[in-house]
């Protein structure tokens, strides 16, 4: 078939349209079910919610935890290398405890988890989408929404602040050791530069774009999975589209909401 | 024979149309299901027969016409209503749909859990009971994926009548079973039907147990319902779609062979084109 060059833009902005609305849609429902639900005697299942919050936080702690350290000790390693020049070593302390807190901890945690538990979300509805058990709970009166995304939307929502706090303390654990070891900075030193440097902001600021990013991660992996067609093939393509669209709106929110939080500051 | 004329109407299908883009799959149907019976809708792969028993179930909602079931039109039926309506009814799932995450027995008493107060010493009563009813005694705490696919329909039977509703759907009941396993499903159907005096809508194409459990029979053909009527009358019919449809010639109304002009310029239409 040969479309021209400005059906398929329009086909494309179209759909893509289609699914912000459908994304949105989901968004609403879910707050519909966790804050209507308990007054209809609906309540989001609380077993399932801590099923989905040992799995999404207690078992990604590892992972974060590595992730964190090395990025920590890296960031630590290139700054000084500028730093070195103009003899402001002690500096490390400061940027990485900050650029950990308000931006690297969030962000790369984030996407840490979107590719962990994300992907699994999605697999798993997706799953249960192509062989009918989306349709059995709905013959079942019991809502996907309230059944299957509340729980895992709002299990991200409390586990990943905590990741990223987990991440910061560990990031800003790998620039002290690099500091201490390499840099010859004294560890009295680098924890009072850290002190001195790091406000409660910088660290809100992180969690506040973590809660963001906790919301686009489940609500793109639970609508990818509801909405998937055809077979095998099409959860593998859901889980795959799912992945690589959370990457995309948790950089490009972040973008959003650093300028945002730049803005505000003056 | 039962005289159906003489029962209550449970389910009303008045002039239903259906479009899934420009083809019409659900062509002006109607039917009505009596209390206690077990109707049987047949027909070819594609004929319509699973997306009308989706309409009866309330997952897919008509162009336009009614579905009447307990008093409502669920075609117009607000999703509360529906979740009401639903509890009423339960539905065999062609591969059982069971919850993987779940066991055996925890996918039997889910509806019990959310939709009754029940304590949990009683559910557990009941799963074994419905688990008895389906004859897997003791297999409560088998995950779904240790068990074979007859053995997960019949899970999926449990878990349809656990809330002992009035109506059962079936969707192809006994598609990929050995003819033994396929015995044991009709006469479950039966059963219940029988014992304890449900509706069973039954969508399939398997000919044996088409003969074996119907009181009625809905012959749809192309999204129009060419026939209904008992198990005999089906078999005497006259209907050369039917005829064909019952004895699995390959050659006949229903075809699947194209004609050898039309079959020639479809392989070279591409051909003009480029």
């Amino acid at each position: 078939m040969n479309l021209s060059l400005f059906e398929s833009i329009g086909g494309g902005t179209l759909s893509l349209l289609k699914e912000t609305a459908l994304v949105i849609k989901l968004f609403f429902q879910t707050l519909y079910w966790i804050f209507a639900g308990p007054f209809k005697k609906k309540a989001v299942s609380r077993k399932s919610f801590f099923a989905q919050t040992v799995f999404a936080g207690l078992d990604s702690m590892v992972i974060v935890f590595f992730v964190n350290l090395f990025i920590g000790m890296v960031l630590a390693m290139q700054s000084a290398y500028q730093l070195e020049q103009m003899g402001a070593t002690i500096y490390v302390a400061a940027l990485v405890a900050v650029s950990m807190t308000r931006e690297i901890g969030p962000v790369l945690t984030s996407l840490v988890i979107a590719g962990r538990v994300g992907a699994a979300i999605t697999a798993e509805l997706a799953t249960m989408k192509v062989t009918e058990q989306m349709e059995a709970l709905e013959t079942l009166s019991l809502n996907p929404v309230r059944y299957l995304v509340a729980p895992r939307f709002l299990a991200l929502l409390f586990m990943l602040p905590c990741l990223v706090i987990l991440g910061n303390i560990v990031g800003m654990y790998g620039g002290y050791l690099i500091g201490t070891t390499q840099l010859h900075i004294t560890p009295g030193l680098y924890f009072d530069t850290t002190i001195r440097f790091l406000t409660l902001k910088d660290i809100n600021t992180g969690l506040l774009k973590s809660a963001v990013f906790s919301m686009i991660i489940s609500l793109i992996a639970c609508h990818k999975g509801i909405s998937t067609e055809g077979g095998a093939e099409g959860v593998g393509r859901s889980t795959t589209q799912s992945v690589v669209t959370s990457f995309i709106l948790i950089i490009l929110a972040d973008a959003v909401l650093t300028l945002i939080f730049y803005f505000a500051k003056s | 024979m039962t005289t159906p004329q003489k029962k209550e109407i449970v389910i009303s299908v008045k002039n239903v149309i259906k479009n899934f883009g420009s083809r019409r799959i659900l062509n002006d149907v109607s039917l009505d299901i009596f209390q206690g019976e077990t109707i049987v809708i047949m027909g070819g792969s594609g004929c319509g027969k699973s997306t009308f028993l989706r309409h009866l179930i309330g997952s897919i909602r008509p162009d336009s016409g009614e579905v009447w079931m307990f008093g409502k039109n669920i075609a117009k039926a607000s999703e509360d209503q529906m979740d009401e309506i639903r509890k009423k009814f339960g539905m065999l799932f062609q591969s059982g749909a069971l919850f993987d995450s779940l066991s055996v027995g925890e996918n039997i008493a889910l509806p019990l859990r959310e939709h009754t107060k029940l304590d949990n010493s009683v559910i557990s009563i009941v799963v074994k009971m419905k688990l008895e009813l389906v004859g897997l005694r003791g297999f409560e705490n088998l995950m779904p994926s240790q068990l074979s696919g007859g053995m997960k329909k019949r899970v999926g039977l449990a878990r349809a009548i656990v809330l002992d509703p009035t109506i059962v759907f079936y969707d192809e009941p006994t598609a990929g079973l050995d003819p033994v396993m396929t015995g044991v499903v009709d006469k479950l159907t039966m059963d219940l039907t029988k014992k304890l005096h449900m509706t069973s809508v039954v969508v399939t194409h398997d000919m044996n147990s088409v003969f074996r459990i119907a009181d009625r029979i809905v012959m749809l053909h192309e999204g129009n319902i060419i026939q209904i009527g008992t198990p005999q009358e089906i078999r005497n019919s006259k209907n050369p779609i039917v005829e064909q449809f019952i004895t699995g010639e390959a050659e006949g109304p229903i075809s699947f062979v194209q004609k050898g002009d039309d079959y020639l310029e479809q392989l070279t239409t591409e051909l003009k084109q480029s």
